[in-house]
């Protein structure tokens, strides 16, 4: 073999077995760096994960959503407003909505109730959120009945309840027909509470947008890309609270791990003065301490990167889940689609191996310049 | 072999305390014999051998090795020939704890890149010559002192050298280990080595195994 590699081969055996000498400490130090990796790992896993659910779920949503404002209000759209619209070309499809909340005393919650055609829910029947079902116990052909804002009670029979990998954003949905909606919310005759329209042109989307906004000017346009950075942002706004909240523990940690790693020994410096007098050079145990640093950090961020995918993608991110999925009473369950982004990993890497290697480092050079001599007279 | 000339060294140079240990030393050691330092504590015989050794620079004079001026160096090089040509013998010791008697041993050897199995042979070799083959495995903690100063003249031969410098060898010995170190270094001499050590122990300077004696005192050399 190479002599420069066997040099190395030789100088990692060394580290290990330096490794394995001082246990309780390096342990200590592997444990405390493994969880701070495993916490900032979890966070960015999970808000990316969350982005990229969002992303996938709104990719089936409509590309323009069109309210109408009164004194700058959400107000309902009246009569003929839709074919006020006209004719815009690059819209395919145009149809007004019907939704609302509803507050459930039983759950204290608020659920989403939204109106579907007369062939997706018949009459006198409901669809509802995964979490709504589990909540309250629904299944399919099970009767529920909610008391309207004007005292009436409604039953509805459960005719399914929506699939699990739409949670996200069905958690608290409640799809009806348009007849039980209207009669429901007493929704005056031909309103609407928005209207969905369909571009086919994803570079046409701001252009219908301008001309909707001059055409209908108390309406607001809003794009299925502003949702998308809405979410966005709330995720990145959660990640933030969450970081600032931990940012005492990490500090703390990041304080542990450069005393520990920074801090020699008289042990250490011994050792170091020995190994000058019998021939290693500056540069090898510098060397070494660093094939130290990495071997720690490195295990470390792999042990920590690790346990932070499984904790997300295997175990739903149990530990950050109410935070970042949001506040709410009836939380969504899912499984991630396990992604990964290769920036996310490699800023992590950076901030965490890089910062312990430096702190080996620099008190290692101080104790490996100091004249070998200084090992006849200990 | 070696040659001091006019070699002075000072510690804390141009500080309210400085302190001058080697006042102009000129000497010349011979190859191939057993030159021992005597002296009192302070008199500066391991000032000396540091600076015979390349673990230090003198402050003036010069250092030749085998010819060659060394005094001026840079660290590199020194290292480098520290490496090859001395094998240290301290007076603790020295040895890394934790690791075992063998690991001790090759640990000079590991900046010259030879294979461990080059190195793992050498050092057996050497284990038997010194009678501690049976203890090779055993960490260095669990040995006894005279085993102990057997695993550092055993670390001090792994890269071969042509001298071998030992500070007050026997300080942590008894007579029965003394004299047994003795005999090892009479070894040495036989296979060519040049020996360097410094010591005030009676048994150690008026052994037949020492060739010279020079002795030390306040930083200046007494008698031959």
């Amino acid at each position: 073999m190479n002599p420069w590699l066997e040099k190395q081969r030789h100088l990692i055996d060394f580290t290990l077995a330096s490794l394995g000498r001082r246990k309780t400490k390096n342990i200590g130090l592997l444990l405390a760096y493994t969880l701070l990796v495993f916490v900032l790992a979890s966070l960015t896993l999970f808000t990316h994960a969350l982005r990229s659910e969002a992303s996938f779920v709104l990719a089936g949503s409509p590309e323009v959503i069109l309210q109408r404002m009164v004194a700058g209000r959400h107000d309902l759209i009246p009569p003929n407003y839709i074919e006020k619209i006209g004719r815009i070309r690059g819209v395919q499809k145009k149809e007004g909505r019907l939704w609302g909340y509803y507050y459930d005393t039983v759950l204290n919650a608020n659920y989403t109730f939204m109106a579907r055609s007369a062939d997706e829910v018949a009459d006198g029947y409901i669809m509802v959120g995964n979490a709504l079902a589990r909540e309250r116990g629904l299944a399919a052909h099970n009767t529920i009945s909610f008391r309207s804002y004007s005292g009436k009670l409604f039953t509805f029979e459960v005719s399914a309840v929506l699939s699990p990998d739409s949670e996200l954003l069905s958690a608290d949905l409640v799809l009806l027909s348009e007849n039980d909606f209207r009669r429901f919310f007493e929704y005056p005759a031909g309103h609407f509470t928005d209207i969905a329209l369909s571009v086919a042109n994803p570079q046409e989307v701001r252009n219908i947008a301008a001309k909707l906004s001059s055409a209908l000017p108390d309406s607001r346009p809003i794009l299925r890309e502003e949702v998308l950075r809405t979410y966005q942002s709330v995720f990145d706004w959660r990640e933030g609270i969450v970081l600032t909240v931990l940012a005492g523990a990490i500090l703390a940690f990041a304080i542990l791990a450069w005393e520990k790693a920074s801090g020699l020994s008289a042990e250490e410096k011994r050792e170091i003065g020995i190994l000058k007098a019998i021939g290693w050079e500056t540069g090898d145990v510098i060397r070494m301490k660093t094939w130290e640093g990495l071997l720690i950090s490195l295990s470390a961020f792999l042990l920590g990167f690790i346990a932070a995918y499984v904790h997300v993608f295997h175990f739903d991110a149990a530990v950050f889940e109410p935070v970042l999925k949001g506040w709410s009473v009836l939380y969504p369950r899912f499984t991630l689609v396990p992604t990964v982004d290769g920036l996310q990993i490699a800023t992590l890497f950076f901030f965490t191996v890089f910062p312990y290697t430096a702190a080996v480092l620099v008190p290692i050079w101080r104790a490996a310049i100091t004249d070998p001599d200084a090992v006849m007279r200990a | 072999m070696i040659e001091l000339s006019n070699i002075k060294k000072a510690f804390n140079q141009g500080q309210p305390n400085e302190y001058w240990a080697l006042h102009g030393i000129d000497l010349a050691l011979e190859a191939g014999k057993v030159t021992a330092f005597r002296g009192p504590s302070g008199s500066g015989k391991t000032t000396l051998l540091t600076i015979v050794g390349c673990l230090s620079r003198p402050t003036s004079g010069r250092v030749r090795f085998k010819g060659e001026d060394i005094s001026g160096l840079p660290e590199r090089f020194l290292t480098d020939i520290r490496r090859q040509s001395f094998g240290f013998v301290f007076q603790q010791f020295n040895l890394i704890k934790g690791l075992s008697a063998l690991e001790n041993v090759i640990l000079p050897a590991f900046p010259t890149g030879r294979p461990r199995h080059e190195l793992v042979t050498a050092a057996e070799g050497i284990f038997d010559q010194l009678k501690l083959g049976h203890r090779s495995t055993a960490k260095v903690e669990w040995l006894s002192g005279g085993e102990q100063q057997r695993v550092a003249i055993a670390r001090a031969l792994i890269n071969d050298p042509e001298v071998i410098i030992a500070d007050e060898p026997t300080a942590n010995l008894d007579t029965a280990l003394s004299k047994e170190f003795m005999s090892i270094l009479e070894g040495f001499t036989a296979t060519g080595k040049t020996v360097l050590l410094t010591s005030h122990d009676p048994l150690v300077v008026d052994s037949t195994a020492v060739h010279r004696v020079v002795g030390m005192r306040d930083g200046r050399l007494t008698e031959d």
